[in-house]
């Protein structure tokens, strides 16, 4: 077989590659630039359109409501990822001990994210009813409020609301992640530093925390690109109202798009989000490229 | 208009009669004769009651044994039937039939069957179509019928009569001016009333657009190019549901269409806009609030006539059907008197049909509290009005234009005009050239 020369030279790798190639390339490149072109159009449901340059876009800047959608995807990807890496973080170290039935706790903890978000959408909607909240109903009765709170029906409640619901929602991601970190960490270390007499906080800071870092980087960045992109949680609880206060951008490229039947100017809306997720896979890809 | 054969009417009236001499059982002669080896798919939204789908499938189990064509039917919830639609239009394939809503034939109307004779054939035979109903089947741009109209799921003002009566109202009120008062009598008394302003498909969008066009106002002129949205009649709409909004529930800002139900339930209003399915659920589990409950229409404002919006339903057959006659005769035979009578008595109101004389079906006086949902398809207005129905009037009410424009104006604190004037850019945008 030696007449054969398939393993050498640059043939065999680039066949080997084909399959890949053309799988990535036609699921994931090709709607990618159908959607990016169609951002360009002025197509419908019904039409095909005609190709329109940057109108979409151009329009879109000039639209408030464009512009509340873009603070809110700003403000909800800041926030939610904040809190739930902190509150991720200190889970997974309260579940790092060993204490008595810490297997069961640590089964608990991924409920919120083993759910369907559709589900626990709809008990947080329960939850954040204007009329029947048993948070307002405990309030009433511990007689620290005398009405209902109104969760969804003002701007800035609806949109904290939302926040809280998603962190709950995302927590459990970032505590898999740390105790699977944590547990990698060398025993040694934290022995060495108990032998030396350092404080506990002393030991977080300079052992646990430092050694978590890469893995930090990677968690935050994956959960920013999750959040930045939920859908489920907005459209199931409030439909991005009221009075499109609470959009995102991909709940406004679909009001718009599919039910609106704007193809184009919701491809548009979508295009929007590229710019930042390609910042944020890069980002991504590079962190995962320093810790290789 | 269009002349339909001699030969069709001769088969219209030959059909009914055979089916009236022969029973039930007897195979009826087709008006269209279906193709050979026919086959249908039929896609439709799922019932909002139970026997809705058991009557149309036992309907379907008689078109099938009186033709031999198989057809399968499949269910979904009713806002997904849009999208699913426009995916079969833009592919050129998938059901042959859908029931869809609103505007949808009008997005694609160059894609859809002519259905002229199916159409015209039962406004014949059953009492004629409302005019609505025309306005939503018949296409000006293609001149000729695009859809058949089923009907619509008409909603009415729901109320607590004896809480009505303690707040002075013998009678329920018949202006938007009385409605105020009467709700404020209501608040005062502990009461307060409800009508969603978070993105509600059916109960937001339909009380607001109710309330824009009772005060004479408009989205969009009869060219369906000129915008009326920021005129002085959507002003005063505003103004009035500004005072309406201050005699509400707190909350109705992040209502979506199933938080009024539970809400009137549980005795925290006295007054909404539903369907009539709050009164089925109080028979069930409530009776002694369904004793207590009442229906009125849509109070008459300064234009002087019935203004209501209701969910609004046709069946259309695509052109990439292979078996049109066959989805024609499906459309007739499932609309004809020995199928939709039983059908649309056993939904108990939910669905008021679109063709006049099933205004005499018992279940419109079995009980009383039923009839103002009888003539809802009468007191209609067409999405889009005053412009034509199309992918515009879809967009606009899809994006909940006017909807927004009066949540603008009250839970989000802007000012009569400002609002307006959003809603105004945002039509300019829809209706673009």
């Amino acid at each position: 077989m030696r007449g054969l020369s398939l393993d050498r030279g640059p043939l065999l790798p680039t066949l080997l590659l084909v399959p890949s190639a053309v799988l990535l390339g036609g699921l994931l490149a090709f709607p990618l630039v159908l959607g990016v072109l169609l951002g360009f159009k002025d197509a419908t449901i019904g039409e095909a359109g005609n190709f329109i340059g940057l109108d979409n876009y151009r329009y879109l800047l000039t639209d408030p409501v464009l512009r509340i959608t873009a603070l809110n995807t700003a403000l909800y990807t800041l926030v939610t990822v904040v809190f739930k890496l902190a509150l991720g973080l200190a889970l997974a170290l309260i579940l790092n001990q060993r204490f008595a039935g810490y297997r069961f706790w640590r089964s608990v903890l991924l409920l919120p994210y083993v759910v369907p978000t559709v589900l626990s959408a709809f008990a947080w909607w329960w939850i954040l009813d204007p009329q029947f909240s048993f948070i307002s109903w405990g309030l009433i009765r511990l007689g620290i409020l005398d009405q209902h709170v109104n969760f969804l029906g003002s701007a800035w409640l609806a949109r904290a609301s939302l926040m809280v619901a998603n962190v709950w929602r995302g927590i459990p991601f970032f505590t898999v992640g740390y105790l699977a970190g944590l547990q990698s960490i060398p025993k040694e270390l934290h022995e060495a530093a108990a032998i030396d007499g350092a404080s506990g906080w002393r030991t977080f800071w300079e052992i646990t925390w430092l050694l978590l870092l890469p893995l930090t980087t990677i968690l935050t960045i994956f959960s920013a690109i999750f959040t930045f992109t939920d859908f489920q949680l907005i459209w199931t609880i409030t439909r991005g109202g009221p009075a499109n206060a609470t959009h995102l951008f991909v709940t406004l490229a679909y009001q718009r798009a599919i039910p609106g039947g704007a193809l184009g100017e919701g491809a548009a809306i979508a295009g929007f989000t590229l710019p930042f997720l390609a910042l944020l896979a890069w980002a991504a890809l590079d962190a995962l490229r320093r810790q290789a | 208009m269009r002349k339909i054969p001699r030969r069709t009417v001769l088969g219209w009236g030959l059909g009914v009669a055979a089916g009236r001499a022969l029973g039930q059982a007897a195979k009826v002669e087709p008006v269209f004769k279906p193709e050979k080896d026919a086959s249908l798919r039929l896609l439709r939204w799922s019932g909002f009651v139970k026997s809705d789908e058991e009557l149309w499938n036992a309907n379907t189990k008689k078109f099938t044994e009186a033709t031999g064509v198989p057809v399968s039917v499949e269910y979904i919830t009713w806002e997904d039937v849009r999208p699913k639609a426009a995916l079969a239009a833009n592919l050129g394939t998938g059901p042959d039939i859908i029931m869809g809503w609103y505007d949808d034939p009008h997005i694609y109307p160059q894609k859809l069957v002519d259905v002229s004779d199916v159409a015209e054939g039962l406004g014949k035979q059953l009492g004629g179509w409302y005019d609505v109903a025309r306005t939503y089947g018949y296409s000006n741009r293609m001149r000729h019928w695009i859809a058949v109209p089923v009907g619509g799921t008409v909603e009415c003002l729901t109320y607590r009569t004896s809480w009505t009566k303690e707040a002075g109202f013998d009678e329920f009120p018949r202006s938007p001016a009385d409605l105020l008062k009467l709700a404020r009598a209501l608040k005062a008394k502990g009461h307060p009333v409800g009508f969603a302003l978070g993105h509600a498909v059916g109960d937001g969008n339909n009380w607001t657009h109710w309330v824009l066009w009772t005060f004479g106002g408009k989205a969009v002129e009869k060219d369906s190019k000129t915008i009326a949205i920021a005129q002085k009649p959507s002003l005063e709409a505003i103004a009035y549901v500004q005072e309406l909004y201050a005699q509400m529930v707190p909350g109705v800002g992040s209502w979506l269409d199933p938080n009024n139900n539970r809400a009137f339930l549980a005795g925290e209003i006295s007054l909404t806009n539903n369907g009539i399915s709050i009164y089925y659920a109080a028979k069930k589990d409530f009776p002694q609030i369904a004793e207590d409950i009442n229906h009125s229409p849509f109070p008459i404002g300064p234009v002087g006539r019935a203004t209501e919006l209701a969910n609004f339903s046709q069946a259309f057959i695509f052109k990439h059907s292979r078996f049109p006659n066959a989805a024609k005769e499906y459309i007739r035979f499932m609309l004809s008197p020995d199928q939709a009578g039983p059908w649309v008595d056993a939904m108990n109101g939910y669905v008021t049909p679109a063709l006049k004389q099933y205004q005499d079906l018992p279940v419109w006086t079995k009980d009383p509290k039923a009839t103002p949902f009888r003539d809802g398809i009468a007191r209609m207005q067409h999405n889009g009005y005053a412009g034509e129905p199309g992918q515009q009037a879809a967009a606009a009410l899809a994006e909940f234009i006017v909807l927004d424009m009066f949540a603008d104006a009250t839970v989000n604190g802007m000012s009569a005009k400002d609002a307006a004037a959003r809603a105004e850019n945002r039509l300019r945008r829809i209706y673009r050239g």
